[in-house]
């Protein structure tokens, strides 16, 4: 809240949305809000709706029902390609980078966009290849050759080529090492600082917990409960109850 | 399989029947004789909706299983005197069997896109085959022969007038019809619909879908080269133009305008496609397949599920 | 055999040179079923109208050249313009569907020909006549360049998909076309341009072929079943498969025809086509399939 009490409109608004896959009812009625610069889990069991929100937010699946707004703006009905030139970024499960091509050619696809000088478009590669050096060290090899947890650097990184002003990551640390998920949590970090918003779906609670602001919860298509993550720390029953942890 | 649908189906059945029993009798006789190639072209739109509407494979090969029923009662009717009808059928009906045997072995190995594009190639082989082979197929300008006699050996023998020749054209169109129509409606036409909603479940079930498919292109090509027989009874000609990749195209159409998987659907198709073409050939005399073509080409954006698609379910109980 | 070598190698460079023109043919046909899985019914169509085009600007302005490049660019805007009136509106329905629609427009596009050009063929004048000799026959110069021309629009088009924003855009989509949109890529917009280059292609090949027969209503019809058997052949969506196969098929008929008449030379290229099929199905020159 900002000081004369009236609220900042939030990044990104989700308004009771109902979507469908066929016949079968995903979404029941989804709301949820993410601030600027904030990071807000999503966590939930398997297929209760969380990659479908995201999935929903960034454009690919049509809500029937609802309202998304983006920065005020209402995007439900507007293609993805749109979307992610108005600031949103999507690294979705399993990653799927363009396995056929090299890396650069990989962050050339969010980077090649109208109104972004040269040197712009050098800088950006450059603090990309800051960030992840180990992409850096691989940038002509052909994305399929890479590591699980190299195409989820080249995954996030790519996204970020797209200067976005939220990143929706959906289950980052699936299928990694132990290990990978501490940089994970240090990449969400990076992009806070970076004053980007992220939207993380995970299963992983230790991490979503560490590196989140405030917690939903979905079951069943819809939102059950909605708390700030410092709160979740000390308590955990919550945790219990919709994760069944 | 409400009693009252399936008395409207057969008295609608039966008064569309009684209208083209007493066709030929009101009819002149260029109408007559289009209403005879309209049930013929039907026939074979018919055998091309088991595969399209039935196992859900586009095949463009029915040009060579209609041309080689022409040619192979062509055969029947040129060497053999006098000449016999049942003869007649029956060469064609093997020679297009052969055909679809050919046809029927790349079919199961082959899914969707490829397997339309090797048939579309199929036809133009027997196409290139049968125009150069002259000396046997008289090539470019084909094969002229005489109508034989309606006749069961031993029994009788009549000449064919043409109320009659419609008449029996129409029997058989009726007979493959209802036969087509048991044969969709057991457990085997079943099967083929199945593949045609979900192959992989249909064989993770345990059907063997190569062998269904290939007795569906066997008893396609049956059905085509039976129209092409009787074609070849109805104009007493033969021409490799019949086998030609676009009459393929067009019984396909036939097919979609009409409406996929209901059996008389492609029937209407035929009517609807012959009608509009004779029609617009009237007034535009030198360009009005490029009309035929948009609106096709507009019934296929808008209007997919074909004239009768909307009454498939019914059609089909 | 008794065939003299001069023929043999008339032959090979005559299958060289079909081979190329039908290799520029092709690589637009699988481009456009390898990046939108669209079986362009309508392509030979595309071919017959580039040459048409050619033939009009030719008698107007005496330049080939210019009608070279005008045909290109019109033929590809009509690509431009087909895909956003018939394919667009059927994006996400069953492929019969395009099969279907890409049928209805070479229908329409063959008798528009027939109707504003009539049934005579047209001849489009070679730039240039000189022959050389080869042995002791003579070899038009023409048929050697258009081969290299179209190797050079293959080259110019592999170039472009391998650098440039677009060529990223183009591999991007045919790889993950829902990324490819998450990335920000017009994906509508890159379809539409892949398209139309393959519709320039058509009717730049149209144009150089022109000279070698006449232009008619009905030339696009046996190449467009040629172009689908090249296109089986060397690996649908594959564009060095289609190349290597346009010229060994090529190659093959040339050699055929040296037996049989070209009428039934053809055959050669079914008789691959079925051995492709039986033994190699993802395409000839493609390692067996995963």
């Amino acid at each position: 809240m900002s000081p004369g009490g009236t609220t900042v409109q939030p990044l990104v608004k989700v308004e009771d949305i109902h979507t469908y896959y066929g016949k079968s009812h995903i979404l029941h009625g989804v709301s949820l809000e993410v601030g600027k610069g904030e990071v807000v889990g999503l966590l939930g069991r398997n297929g209760v709706g969380k990659s479908t929100t995201l999935k929903a937010i960034m454009g690919l699946v049509r809500p029937s029902r609802g309202r998304v707004l983006f920065e005020g703006q209402a995007i439900a009905h507007l293609p993805a390609h749109r979307l992610a030139r108005l600031g949103i970024g999507y690294v979705p499960e399993d990653r799927r980078i363009f396995r056929l091509l090299s890396v650069t050619e990989n962050l050339r696809t969010g980077l090649d966009r109208h109104g972004v000088s040269k040197s712009r478009k050098a800088e950006l590669l450059d603090k990309v290849y800051g960030y992840f050096p180990v992409l850096a060290e691989r940038r002509n090899q052909a994305g399929g050759t890479l590591s699980g947890g190299e195409q989820q650097m080249l995954a996030i990184a790519r996204a970020m080529m797209l200067e976005p002003k939220i990143i929706l990551l959906d289950e980052p640390t699936e299928g990694l090492m132990p290990r990978m998920v501490g940089e994970i949590g240090q990449i969400i970090h990076m992009l806070r600082r970076e004053n980007v918003a992220v939207l993380l779906v995970e299963q992983n609670v230790p991490l979503t917990l560490e590196a989140g602001q405030r917690i939903y919860f979905i079951e069943k298509g819809v939102v059950r409960h909605h708390a700030l993550a410092s709160e979740l720390r000390v308590n955990d029953a919550v945790i219990h109850q919709y994760l069944g942890v | 399989m409400s009693r009252r649908r399936t008395t409207v189906y057969w008295t609608g059945f039966c008064i569309i029947l009684a209208l083209l029993i007493l066709a030929p009798l009101v009819l002149p006789e260029f109408w007559r004789r289009f209403l005879t190639e309209i049930l013929i072209w039907g026939l074979l739109a018919m055998s091309s909706d088991i595969l399209i509407g039935y196992t859900g494979m586009v095949s463009f090969g029915h040009s060579a299983f209609f041309g080689l029923g022409i040619y192979g009662a062509a055969a029947a009717l040129l060497s053999v005197n006098p000449p016999s009808l049942l003869l007649a059928l029956l060469c064609g009906l093997v020679a297009a069997a052969a055909a679809a045997a050919f046809v029927a072995y790349f079919s199961t190995r082959l899914r969707d896109i490829y397997f339309a594009i090797t048939t579309l190639i199929f036809s133009q082989i027997f196409y290139v085959i049968i125009f150069t082979w002259t000396e046997v197929t008289g090539g470019e300008n084909g094969l002229t022969f005489s109508r034989p006699p309606l006749a069961i050996p031993g029994l009788f023998s009549v000449r064919f007038t043409p109320d009659t020749l419609h008449w029996f054209v129409l029997g058989v169109v009726v007979f493959s019809y209802l036969l087509l129509r048991r044969i969709t409606q057991s457990p085997f036409g079943m099967v083929l619909q199945s593949i045609r909603e979900n192959e992989a479940r249909t064989r993770a079930i345990g059907y063997p879908v190569e062998r269904y498919k290939m007795v569906a292109v066997m008893l396609s090509g049956l059905f085509a080269g039976l129209a092409g027989a009787l074609y070849a009874l109805q104009n007493q000609f033969a021409a490799p133009d019949f086998v030609f990749f676009l009459v393929s195209g067009e019984v396909v159409i036939f097919n979609v305008i009409g409406g996929i998987g209901t059996l008389v659907g492609p029937i209407v198709g035929a009517a609807f496609f012959l009608l509009l073409r004779e029609g617009l050939s009237r007034f535009f005399t030198e360009y009005y397949l490029i009309f035929v073509g948009l609106i096709f080409i507009a019934m296929v954006i808008f209007l997919p599920q074909g004239l009768l698609g909307f009454a498939r379910r019914w059609l089909n109980h | 055999m008794g065939i003299p070598v001069e023929q043999i190698l008339i032959q090979t460079i005559n299958g060289v040179v079909t081979g190329m023109i039908l290799a520029l043919v092709a690589s637009g046909l699988t481009l456009i079923f390898g990046i939108m899985e669209v079986v362009n019914f309508a392509h030979g169509e595309l071919f017959m109208l580039g040459a048409y085009v050619g033939v009009l600007i030719l008698a107007a302005t005496g330049d080939f050249w210019l009608a070279l490049a005008t045909a290109t660019l019109a033929i590809a805007l009509l690509g431009a313009v087909i895909y956003l009136t018939t394919l667009r509106p059927l994006l996400g329905r069953d492929p019969l569907y395009t099969i279907l629609a890409t049928f209805g427009v070479s229908l329409v596009l063959q008798n528009y020909a027939l109707w504003q050009f009539g049934p005579v063929a047209r001849k489009i004048e070679e730039p240039f006549t000189g022959q050389f000799t080869l042995f002791y026959l003579s070899y038009p110069w023409y048929r050697i360049v258009i081969a290299l021309l179209s190797a050079a629009i293959i080259g110019a088009l592999w170039l472009f998909l391998k650098f440039g924003t677009w060529g990223i855009w183009i591999r991007a989509t045919t790889q993950d076309r829902v990324m490819a949109q998450a990335m920000g890529i017009p994906v509508p917009w890159v379809l539409t341009g892949v398209f139309a280059i393959g519709a320039g292609m058509a009717a730049a090949s149209g144009v150089l072929f022109g000279p070698l027969v006449g232009v008619t209503h009905v030339m696009g019809v046996d190449w467009v079943l040629k172009a689908f058997i090249v296109v089986v052949v060397g690996g649908m969506g594959n564009l060095a498969g289609s190349i290597a196969a346009a010229i060994f098929i090529s190659l093959l008929e040339a050699y055929a025809s040296l037996w049989v008449s070209p009428a039934q030379a053809v055959i050669v290229s079914f008789v691959v086509l079925i051995l492709t099929l039986l033994f190699r199905p993802t395409g000839l020159f493609v390692p067996t399939p995963k």
